[in-house]
């Protein structure tokens, strides 16, 4: 016996290492047939270490300090200046972690919309759902907080508007708005707070969402393009026919996957960091003015869906709070699926015509609503997005109803098919006629 | 497949109301400045024009001197033209003017450059620093044509001459507001009624282009570090690792 | 699952090219983390020689300066101090500096440059504490024998006026010379000697 298989065999008798790679990895039978949906799962995760890291080596330089410099410079805005220029190698630790923080959002945008066309979130994968909704939740705190940090103006007014959404609730809504401010307005508490918050408490849960996630979906295996439980059919072995094992066949994958996402990363970081003013948004380079509005809030982009149905909803009863309640519902909505959907079929592939059109209202919806989200209000953009609104709630909510007997014209396969050249470069055309569709919509409303 | 893409062009259609394609930036186009942040002459002249004129008042408090070494200046060049009195070369640009007394006197501080150029822009910055014009109703006698009501004195119209403010029809039917320069400076000259700006203009480059600069010193480095890294994955990392999983994926199926 | 035979070979390969290609991936985004943790500009700019004008220096006057964050004494020593150096040889731990506390053009009698002006750190080399100075001669509390030097209050470390331990203190070495060089004869570089 080898000196490395003696040390294996003293942890495995004190821990279970050998039983936990062979059940999680190398005797993990996930569906043969991935498809490039399927890479953002392990991408979230990539970019997840890739902020901590990065957000690891900014706390050693960042001061979370809004009092004024010797130079009347707010001390944080100052230290983020000072990482940049001072610290060496530091504004590539920088511009690693604003890049990522918009790139965590296209990822997991992604890795959810794969859900939604593969029916992932279906029995028995609900609470797989449930933990990715709240994974989501916590990101988008995380990446709230994490943005008032820099104390630049777009830092300092978001913050201010965001926090007083939460003083239009009835009754408790302005002691509210104090409390999480820990002041009458957003300051040096508030930046406090919100760099221990962002720093430590959410990374850590949100760290114990993706175990939880990861093991959920271990316990009940992977869904597939097809939709096909892979588990029903099994070799004499117990193998199911339609699995392979994730290690070798998806390590492999995942990191042709990663070297794919490093290029365009890396082209961002290096040449585009600021990515026209949506990464990084320019007023966010004059430093926080308590006595100056800037003339154009907008959240960053990653936000604009949910700000758009926020602003579409106008007030009611002398209250704003119906937009903040309707701005909450379309974030918890999406948790509800696996119920509001009451069709057998997972993949979009074998589904009826009525779910395949709510889909591409509902994409158009998400689209539109995330370009409006980010200009600034008029009568006509109002009303399309209310317009835009509904369908968007009408995707979720009408499910109970046009998800009832609406059935494919191809029948579900009881085995995983091949990938398809046809329907590849369907899809190719779809993303381009949207991409042309959404420039002139943003061009023209 | 065929009726989602039905679907999406009726929808197109839907949301395509043309009203009125207005320009998304508020205010006039502006011209392109000529930035060329490689151009170490231009930069080293931008440094001597933003110490001669506007470190008096402006703080550049996240630049130190010693890193305009990049723009190709020695310590002992740094040191004699553009180090002010007291300063060490590893200090801050820092102003001696303080923030309050700025406020009071010139009815808003000055503020910090180091970012004005990420903030604003280089071409509202070349814009800027052009578009003085003398207004009576302003307590300084200077307005700004891209920064209406302006604090700040036109502290370069030595160089520049006097600019006054033209309001005229232009093609469209449209109000238009232009700038005529009605008496010349040290770098711009008016012969006949024309005015030659050239001069004054590619000193406001230099400038402009020097406000880039310290806006990120680290700019070309990093398109430097950028191309090695594109290439490495580009060339390396990508293609092993698609060979590798070609390799493997010969097993499935 | 497979049809044909397995290129064990080209999967090696590929596998330590990959391997390899992803360790100097792993290196290079390494890089920057690791460099900085470096001294930043600011910590360099804070850590920068000064420069002191000893135009107004009197034979006797002992001035101080702060570099690095650590007092440095600037003593202009008078003819007898000078001549009195080599009388306290015999009682001192290293009385030719042979322990690397001075850069090699201050390895002598008087440790300096000049005989005229000593500097040096003035953090004594026990536990850190900053020695008094005692030009005076023979005082009560340091016996009959004291030409003149440094007292640490703290623990009771002597040190005579080129600041070289007495034996039978409990600081171990000499008081550190820093790097220093003129400018000029009134004006002197404390931190760097290039």
């Amino acid at each position: 016996m080898s000196k490395g298989q003696k040390l294996l065999n003293w942890i495995d008798d004190r821990f279970p290492l050998s039983s936990m790679l062979k059940e999680h990895v190398t005797e993990y039978y996930a569906p043969k047939n991935f498809n490039f949906w399927y890479f953002f799962g392990s991408l979230a995760m990539l970019v997840l270490v890739i902020q901590i890291v990065t957000g690891i080596f900014l706390t050693m330089n960042y001061k979370p300090d809004g009092t004024l410099n010797g130079a009347g410079i707010p001390v944080a805005f100052a230290s983020v200046e000072y990482i940049m220029r001072d610290v060496a190698g530091g504004w590539i630790i920088r511009y690693m972690h604003s890049t990522g923080a918009s790139m965590f959002f296209v990822v997991v945008y992604l890795h959810m919309f794969r859900g939604l066309i593969y029916g992932s979130y279906k029995q028995p994968r609900e609470l797989v759902w449930v933990f990715g909704c709240l994974i989501f939740l916590c990101l988008m705190a995380e990446a709230f907080m994490g943005y008032l940090l820099p104390w630049g103006q777009m830092s300092f007014w978001g913050a201010q508007v965001i926090v007083n959404l939460f003083g239009s609730i009835p009754v408790i809504g302005p002691d509210l708005s104090v409390w999480i401010r820990g002041d009458f307005v957003v300051s040096d508490a508030t930046l406090n707070r919100f760099f221990a918050l962002h720093v430590i408490a959410v990374p850590l849960v949100l760290l114990a969402l993706v175990v939880a996630h990861l093991i959920a979906l271990h316990e009940v295996g992977s869904n597939n393009p097809d939709g096909v439980e892979i588990k029903k059919l099994k070799d004499e072995k117990g193998i199911p026919l339609d699995g392979i094992p994730f290690h070798p066949y998806y390590t492999v994958k995942d990191i042709f996957g990663v070297a794919v996402f490093l290029i365009v990363f890396s082209a961002i970081v290096f040449f585009l960091p600021e990515m026209g003013g949506y990464f990084l948004e320019h007023p966010n380079f004059d430093q926080a003015d308590p006595l100056k509005t800037p003339p154009h809030i907008a959240p960053v982009w990653y936000f604009t869906p949910f700000y758009a149905i926020l602003r579409a909803i106008p007030s009611f009863l002398g209250t704003q709070v119906w937009g903040v309640i309707g701005m909450g519902a379309a974030v918890v909505v999406i948790a509800f699926l696996p119920w509001l959907d009451r069709s057998p079929i997972k993949s979009i592939r074998y589904r009826g015509p009525k779910f395949k059109f709510m889909l591409v209202l509902f994409i158009i919806a998400f689209i539109g609503l995330g370009m409006l989200g980010a200009m600034p209000p008029t009568a006509g953009r109002t009303l399309i997005s209310q317009i835009l609104s509904f369908i968007y709630f009408a995707f979720f909510l009408g499910m109970p109803f046009y998800t009832k007997n609406d059935v494919g014209s191809v029948p579900v396969p009881t085995r995983v098919t091949e990938t398809n050249g046809k329907c590849q470069l369907q899809f190719l055309v779809l993303v381009a006629v949207t991409i042309i569709a959404a420039y002139l919509f943003g061009t023209n409303v | 497949m065929k009726s989602k893409i039905r679907h999406l062009i009726a929808a197109m259609a839907l949301v395509l109301p043309v009203s009125g394609t207005v320009l998304a930036n508020e205010g006039p186009a502006l011209e392109k400045a000529p930035i060329d942040i490689q151009d170490t002459e231009s930069l080293q002249r931008g440094a001597q024009l933003f110490s001669n004129y506007c470190l008096s008042c402006h703080s550049a408090s996240a630049m130190r001197y010693n890193r305009l070494e990049d723009i190709g200046l020695s310590e002992e060049q740094i040191k004699a033209n553009l180090l002010p009195d007291g300063a060490k070369i590893g200090d801050q640009m820092n102003v001696s003017m303080d923030k309050k007394d700025a406020k009071v006197w010139l009815g808003a501080a000055p503020p910090d450059l180091s970012l004005i150029a990420r903030s604003r822009g280089a071409d509202y910055l070349y814009a800027y620093l052009r578009g003085f014009y003398r207004d009576p109703t302003r307590p300084t006698g200077w307005n700004n044509l891209v920064f209406d009501k302006v604090g700040m004195p036109h502290v370069l119209w030595e160089m520049q001459g006097e600019q006054v403010l033209k309001t005229e029809k232009n093609a469209a039917g449209h109000e238009e507001h232009k700038l005529e320069l009605v008496k010349a400076g040290s770098l711009t000259k008016l012969e006949n009624g024309k005015a030659n700006t050239v001069e004054f203009d590619k000193r406001m480059a230099d400038l402009t282009n020097y406000l880039v600069f310290i806006g990120e010193p680290a700019q070309v480095k990093r398109h430097q570090i950028g191309y090695v890294v594109l290439m490495f994955l580009g060339l390396l990392l990508l293609p092993l690792t698609y060979f590798l999983k070609k390799e493997y994926w010969k097993d499935v199926h | 699952m497979s049809e044909q035979q397995v290129d064990t070979g080209r999967r090696r390969f590929l596998t330590v090219a990959t391997s390899a290609v992803g360790g100097v991936a792993v290196a290079g985004v390494a890089t920057p983390f690791l460099m900085s943790f470096f001294p930043s500009e600011r910590a360099k700019a804070a850590g920068a020689p000064v420069e002191v004008d000893i135009s107004k220096l009197e034979p006797g006057q002992k001035i101080n300066v702060e570099w690095r964050g650590k007092p440095v004494w600037l003593l202009s020593r008078t003819k007898q101090q000078i001549a009195d150096l080599p009388k306290n040889d015999p009682k001192l731990v290293d009385p030719k500096s042979e322990v690397e506390q001075q850069p090699k053009y201050c390895q002598n009698e008087g440790r300096s440059i000049k005989p005229e002006l000593l500097v040096a750190v003035g953090i004594c080399t026990h536990l850190g504490c900053s020695p008094t100075f005692r030009p005076d001669l023979a005082p009560a509390d340091l016996g009959p024998e004291w030409l003149g030097g440094f007292y640490c209050p703290c623990h009771g470390s002597k040190f005579d006026l080129a600041a070289r331990v007495f034996k039978g203190v409990p600081a171990p070495k000499n008081l550190e010379i820093p790097p220093h060089k003129y400018l000029s004869d009134t004006r002197l570089l404390i931190g760097d000697d290039k």
